[in-house]
């Protein structure tokens, strides 16, 4: 099976043209898999979180919190919905013409690429000046969340920390999504001025044959990584364990148990107003 | 151009006698099998190697797909039925005389005899960057070399180009869907029946394709409805050579008239675009209207908005603007305006 298309240029060179429509089953096998082995293995074995005993005496510790703790501002939340909406049309517009569907997808495309693209650059600039930046990253610091993370998995109660405002499944979710997201939006935009719009005079020559293939390989292989990645988010937003992480995704907060249950105040310090702020010192918590 | 080889690469020849086996073959082939009928589009492929199918299903054996029957005053013509036999056929001059003279300005006499009505409307599109083995966006590439600054374009689309600029270069394909007909679809899933406007499919839908047609399927009739019997029809194609050549534009109309003026229309326009291009709005405002020159001045001006043109096919806006006016005028008589 080949996973990369080629074809001749007009001086008889071959160069990449495409990648292999084989690799979007591929993505969508391996997404619907991932689906597959993983609610298997939460059916057999019981999710970790914080002790029962524990968190209440937390409750008791953090009693001065409020009971609805903001977890979203609106502003974060509009973000993150209007991004979906994009990613699903340009899934859809993406790949429902290659398992046979098929209608004029390559306007519908190109707008919610645009979409797409402004809200990642409002995201980026509100993310570095508004919100807490580097809480979303994963670094070297997060090893023994991550040790601790798996040893729960598989079935260890382990002490060990937990995590700030976002779980660490949640940050490896967004690293990927920021290399896919970003090469399917870079490669998108050069592809756009191939394409007749209101935008861009159209220039074929932008580029080389052969870096226009590199480029059409680029998107393709970000767009058929991200239909596994969003099986993968959709799953997880629906599962009942973690509905709680929707729900503040769409109300924009959770309640103070969920609060304490699930994330490590010390990592994650939130105001007694219940709006988030960056962890502060051990001296300083409530 | 291409370069014609000559020799064609050895493929294996099937020659089923019945729709049924053309289909088992063409499913039991999906994917390698080429689908050949008249040969005339065909034959330019497999000469130049640019495709080369590892089987060939030969529809010249199915009688089936042969004739035409008048069927509830309309008519039922088997898509490989030679457009020769079309001209001639008499319902087809009374009756339908808009597919009569689509038809038989369709090429030379010689390929008349040879060409089938359905290989006429499933024809690949002639962009000669296409044709000529180029690894464009039709070929599964990712360039149409037909819209770069630099390409020779005169024959391309002024309308709907959508990454890819070829046109369709069927001249009975807008007749058919002036006449409203419906192009009836055998494949192993069953039948199927689609209206000839959109048994065409542009680039923006499927760039690799030029009908709804796909692989493993045939189309066995085209079916004409009573609906435009009689009217007044009017059909006029410039080429470069008159005496052999793909349309540079062509014009189908079916008018039926009320009360002296225009009661209903249908208008259209081929070789403008990669489908044969119904113009809906040209048609809504010339209903009611009288046959004039006011009213066909206005009717090709409205077909011509939204045009874009390339380097080299500005012509084709005024050439389609006046055949339009011609079409609604009915004589070929009047001024031309550019």
């Amino acid at each position: 099976m080949d996973l990369l298309r080629w074809g001749r240029d007009p001086w008889g060179e071959w160069v990449l043209t495409h990648i292999s429509w084989s690799l979007f089953w591929g993505s969508l096998f391996a997404g619907i898999l991932f689906f597959v082995a993983h609610a298997s293995y939460m059916f057999l074995s019981a999710h970790r979180k914080r002790a029962a005993a524990e968190t209440a005496a937390l409750e008791t510790k953090y009693k001065e919190l409020p009971d609805k703790i903001e977890k979203h501002s609106l502003v974060a939340r509009l973000f993150h919905w209007v991004m979906a909406a994009a990613m699903f049309v340009l899934l859809f517009t993406a790949f429902l013409p290659i398992v046979g569907i098929q209608f004029a997808w390559v306007t519908w495309h190109w707008i919610a690429g645009l979409v797409l693209t402004a809200s990642i650059v409002f995201h980026i600039i509100h993310a570095s000046f508004w919100l807490d930046f580097w809480s979303i990253w994963v670094g070297p610091k997060d090893i023994p969340e991550f040790k601790a993370e798996i040893l729960r998995e598989l079935g260890h109660d382990v002490p060990g920390p937990k995590p700030g405002k976002y779980p660490l499944g949640n940050r490896l979710y967004h690293l990927a999504i920021v290399v896919t997201g970003l090469l399917v939006v870079f490669t998108g935009m050069t592809m756009l001025v191939r394409v007749r719009t209101p935008l861009f005079t159209r220039n074929p020559y932008l580029f080389s044959d052969s870096t226009w293939g590199w480029t059409y390989v680029g998107h393709g292989l970000a767009g058929v990584g991200l239909v596994g990645l969003v099986i993968a988010h959709v799953y997880f937003a629906v599962r009942p364990e973690k509905w709680w992480i929707t729900k503040g995704m769409i109300f924009g907060w959770i309640t103070k148990r969920q609060y304490l249950s699930y994330h490590e105040p010390s990592r994650w310090a939130v105001s007694r107003a219940g709006a988030g702020t960056a962890p502060v010192k051990p001296s300083e918590r409530v | 151009m291409a370069v014609i080889r000559d020799v064609i690469p050895a493929f294996e020849l099937f020659q089923p006698a019945t729709i049924d086996d053309a289909v088992r073959l063409l499913d039991q082939h999906s994917g390698e099998a080429w689908v050949l009928a008249g040969g005339l589009d065909s034959m330019d492929w497999l000469k130049d190697r640019i495709k080369r199918p590892k089987y060939v299903v030969d529809l010249t054996q199915i009688r089936e797909l042969r004739g035409i029957k008048e069927v509830n005053g309309g008519l039922e013509i088997g898509a490989m039925t030679p457009l020769t036999e079309v001209v001639h056929h008499p319902v087809v001059k009374e009756k339908f005389g808009l597919l009569m003279q689509a038809a038989e300005l369709v090429a030379s006499p010689q390929i008349r005899n040879q060409g089938t009505i359905g290989g006429n409307v499933t024809q690949d599109t002639r962009c000669w960057y296409y044709r000529g083995g180029w690894n464009c966006y039709r070929a599964g590439g990712n360039t149409c070399y037909a819209d770069t600054p630099t390409a020779v374009n005169r024959e391309h689309a002024i309308f709907d180009a959508d990454r890819c600029v070829a046109v369709s270069p069927s001249d009975t394909a807008p007749a058919l869907v002036a006449l409203d007909a419906q192009m009836v679809i055998r494949g192993p899933r069953g039948e199927r029946v689609v209206p000839a406007e959109q048994y065409f499919i542009g680039p923006g839908v499927d760039i690799t394709r030029m009908t709804v047609i796909r692989p493993g399927e045939i189309l066995t009739t085209i079916r004409i409805p009573a609906t435009w019997a009689g009217a007044q029809f009017y059909f006029e194609k410039v080429r470069d050579r008159q005496v052999w050549d793909f349309p540079l534009v062509n014009v189908a109309s079916a008018i039926k008239p009320e009360g002296g003026n225009i009661g209903s229309a249908r208008i259209v326009v081929g070789a403008v675009s990669c489908v044969p291009r119904r113009l809906t709005a040209v048609e809504a405002a010339v209903k009611g209207k009288p046959r004039n020159e006011e009213t066909a001045a206005m009717a090709g001006n409205m077909a011509v908005e939204g045009a874009q043109t390339l380097r080299y096919n500005g012509y084709k806006v005024p050439l389609m603007r006046n055949l339009v006016k011609r079409a609604i005028r009915g004589s070929e008589g009047g001024t031309w305006t550019s």
